[in-house]
């Protein structure tokens, strides 16, 4: 039987792109919808793990499901900016504890994600190497994050600007690491994490700059009225906030009014619950209270009617495919008779002779299971990452 | 008609036997009628004859490739006729050598490869250093040595036919049966093949039976068997026919 083996293994080493493209063609018909379903009960369990954990969330009329993205998964796609005040409103009335939660920018592709030291508590996150948020401008790695900028505490790790045409925009803010998380097998292993005041400043709302009062920095001075001083562009900003400068930052404005994309509520009870979202159903209102799990779980629906119809048309391609590959098998025993006729000849017995030709369909077909089955298992192990990756896009 | 050509050898049994042979194929008229046929031991025969005259057929009725309506065919001592499948193919693996006019080498086997392939796709031949080491020497003994790891389709046609020859007396068979071993052939490996053959025939005392429609090589052979007369023997009387058997030896 090995001999058998050998020949038939020869004649698909010889024929190897006819090879290839049928072990490939195998390969796709099963692991398509095998794969498919792995992929959607990871992303259903981690979708409804981190929403089940995260009881309401109160962010600006729009879409709930950006909303949600954004705040659980740290989506590029920011929801439009609701106000601190909506923090206060809820913390005010007694019915809930709240995280501010302003995600917006990032650092390399990374979000960074201004909160309080709330959030640490809320999702059970812990501090493997240095410590915890303490000053302004200091910013904790998560895991992933942390190996991919190759940073550790000591170390530096700066905003990237929004956009490059926008001078009078976002500049880039240096800040200094200062402890890395355990790893959380979630989002957060690969977000930057900073005070929420700390995200303002990146924004510009909060900012430090050269003493006005100071002899080196007359000559920015345009005039003053009052308490008021005007300078033109030549006064010195800063862009990284140290102990020496933390004094010269200061916030402009009233800080109900500066912006979050989500306030995570934490109610205590089921009934301050139903209180807080009765209290946002006014269509005059300009937040919107909703609840995770409820948009995941739409999000779900759709996606498991997506991968019916995906798993149906992979199943027809899939049966195509297999009549086209017995077709090719079929053709290819037409053109071979005279081998046939000559392995016969020579002393080969008919069950020889079609242990070779068989031999040859069950090496194609069980390679294609067997890398099949190891794709799937890639995706079983990495499909969790595509996930995230493809949340925050 | 059968003449003799060049060299006598010493007659002795029979190593093919035919009798009162019947053959038609499943479609078309062809019909082959051999009343009595016997090659000697150790002969070499040349079966000759206009194209669909029977002599492939032939050939494979000796090997026990094809089994007649009727009629006997010993082979070796052997009755190919009431053998069964598998007893004829034990047969053919273990007495008959086979080389074909286009030399049916397949292309994605190594040439080395080619001349085991009698060894891997037979259970009952066990393939083993010796026998590799045989194959080896056979295609040192035809030229071929420093091609053994080429595919066929890198070899010229002579080249592909000394492989094939290799191939078909690599079991040893005492009995090799060539179907127009040198049609496709230029001149220069036309007699190299030849001479293979015969020198293969001579040195292991294997009778050869070879078709051809080449008359410039009909000398080498000590007999010449012409089958256009065959195909009015199958309706002729035994003894009529029986006087042809044997006739110029």
């Amino acid at each position: 039987m090995t001999q058998v083996f050998y020949v038939a293994w020869r004649y698909l080493a010889y024929h190897r792109w006819k090879t290839i493209t049928l072990v490939g063609a195998i390969t796709l018909i099963v692991y398509l919808p095998i794969g498919l379903r792995v992929l959607v009960d990871q992303s259903s369990r981690q979708l409804t793990a981190r929403a089940d954990a995260t009881p309401l969330l109160i962010g600006a009329k729009g879409s709930p499901l950006e909303l949600v993205l954004n705040t659980l998964y740290f989506g590029s796609d920011h929801p439009a900016p609701t106000r601190y005040a909506e923090a206060m409103r809820v913390t005010e009335s007694g019915l809930s504890a709240t995280i501010p939660m302003y995600v917006r920018f990032r650092a390399r592709g990374h979000p960074i994600v201004g909160t309080t030291l709330d959030y640490f508590d809320f999702r059970g996150l812990e501090v493997a190497d240095g410590r915890n948020l303490a000053m302004l401008g200091e910013c904790v790695l998560g895991s992933r994050a942390a190996e991919s900028l190759g940073a550790g505490p000591g170390d530096y790790v700066v905003s990237s600007s929004e956009s490059v045409f926008d001078i009078a925009g976002v500049y880039p803010l240096k800040m200094r690491v200062v402890g890395v998380l355990e790893f959380a097998d979630s989002a957060d292993d690969d977000a930057i994490f900073v005070d929420v005041k700390t995200a303002w400043v990146i924004q510009g709302l909060v900012h430090g700059h050269q003493d006005l009062n100071r002899p080196e920095a007359a000559a920015g001075v345009l005039g003053r009225e009052g308490n008021r001083v005007i300078a033109n562009a030549s006064v010195v900003q800063y862009n990284e906030i140290t102990e020496e400068n933390l004094e010269s930052f200061h916030f402009h404005g009233d800080l109900s009014n500066y912006p979050l994309t989500a306030v995570l509520v934490v109610p205590p009870d089921q009934r301050a619950s139903a209180l807080l979202q009765g209290r946002y159903q006014s269509d005059e209102d300009l937040a919107q209270i909703v609840t995770p799990v409820a948009v995941m779980e739409d999000l779900l629906g759709t996606i498991l009617t997506v991968e019916r119809f995906v798993v149906a048309g992979a199943v027809i391609v899939g049966l195509a495919t297999l009549a086209t590959a017995a077709l090719v098998f079929l053709l290819s025993l037409r053109l071979r008779r005279r081998e046939r006729l000559t392995l016969f000849k020579i002393g080969g017995s008919r069950l020889a002779v079609a242990s070779v030709m068989a031999s040859e369909v069950v090496v194609v077909l069980a390679s294609g299971a067997l890398l099949a089955a190891g794709l799937t298992l890639l995706t079983s192990q990495f499909g969790s990452l595509a996930i995230r990756a493809l949340l925050r896009t | 008609m059968s003449t003799n050509h060049g060299s006598t050898k010493v007659a002795t049994e029979p190593v093919v036997s035919i009798e009162a042979l019947e053959f038609r194929y499943r479609e078309g008229d062809f019909r082959l009628g051999i009343l009595e046929l016997a090659i000697e031991r150790d002969a070499t025969v040349a079966f000759i004859g206009p194209s669909g005259s029977g002599k492939t057929t032939l050939l494979n009725l000796i090997a026990g490739i094809a089994l007649p309506q009727s009629g006997r065919v010993v082979t070796e001592g052997v009755e190919v006729t009431s053998l069964s499948d598998s007893e004829r193919r034990d047969f053919r693996i273990a007495r008959v050598g086979l080389v074909f006019q286009e030399f049916e080498l397949l292309e994605y086997l190594s040439v080395l490869d080619n001349i085991l392939l009698p060894y891997r796709i037979n259970a009952s031949l066990r393939l083993d250093r010796e026998v590799r080491g045989r194959a080896r020497e056979l295609a040192e003994r035809v030229d071929i040595a420093d091609k053994l790891d080429r595919y066929p389709g890198k070899l010229s046609q002579g080249e592909r036919q000394r492989a094939a020859v290799c191939r078909a007396v690599l079991t040893e068979p005492s009995l090799l049966l060539a179907d127009e071993p040198t049609g496709n052939l230029d001149p220069v490996n036309k007699w190299r093949v030849l001479d293979i053959l015969f020198d293969y025939a001579e040195r292991t005392d294997t009778t050869l039976v070879a078709v051809t429609h080449d008359q410039e090589i009909l000398d080498r052979f000590q007999r010449v068997v012409d089958f256009s007369q065959f195909h009015e023997y199958g309706d002729v009387r035994p003894a009529e026919h029986g006087e042809l058997v044997g006739a110029g030896q």
